[in-house]
């Protein structure tokens, strides 16, 4: 898992059929911090969230089918929490 | 999952048996600034995209499960067409403070 800030949504209307109904948020990897790191990337939501939330992104097919559909769907990476608190103890 | 734009198309004669009829699109990575993300790569187009189409694909071994065969070798699949791309750079992180409490001690000193 790691740590992301949402940044946005993408739509689609012309998709393959299993993510009708699916929200496909952006989102950016985020530091212990909260700084930027690296590039985005997209992920389906299973956690209703929202642009500015930071959130817990799976990028690992078995979760993301558990979660969103069927064991034949091809999701890959999914938003599965939204963080309330990050505490670093260094 | 990520955005990407294709680029071109590729063309192979000699190929796995679970490759054939499938349609094989260069796509280039983005962020969605549209600022590439890393090379160019060879993906299945699941859904009839075409040069210069906005696209999300998937990688590893779930792009395989787009296809009609899901045993393909394929780790790369264009799986839809985007319309449109809605991110808003002034939104930051909501509630950054209360979150990263140790940030903002950082900042302080």
């Amino acid at each position: 898992m790691i740590l992301a800030r949402v940044k946005g949504n993408v739509v689609a209307t012309i998709k393959y059929p299993c993510y009708a109904g699916h929200i496909i948020l952006i989102v950016q990897p985020i530091d212990e911090h909260g700084k930027d790191k690296g590039d985005s990337f997209l992920a389906c939501d299973a956690a209703q969230a929202g642009p500015g939330d930071v959130v817990l992104v799976e990028r690992e097919g078995n979760t993301a089918r558990q979660l969103l559909g069927t064991p034949d769907d091809p999701f890959h990476s999914v938003i599965v929490a939204i963080v309330d608190k990050v505490i670093v103890k260094e | 999952m990520q955005l990407a734009k294709v680029i071109g198309t590729v063309v192979a004669t000699i190929k796995d048996q679970a490759l054939t009829g499938l349609k094989i699109l260069l796509i280039q990575p983005l962020t969605d600034d549209m600022k590439p993300s890393g090379g160019p790569i060879a993906a299945i187009d699941t859904v009839r995209a075409g040069q210069g189409d906005l696209v999300h694909w998937i990688t590893a071994r779930e792009a395989a499960l787009a296809l009609p065969e899901p045993f393909a070798p394929v780790d790369a699949a264009i799986t839809g067409i985007v319309d449109n791309v809605d991110s808003d750079h002034k939104v930051g992180i909501k509630d950054k403070a209360e979150i990263f409490d140790n940030t903002d001690a950082t900042d302080e000193n």
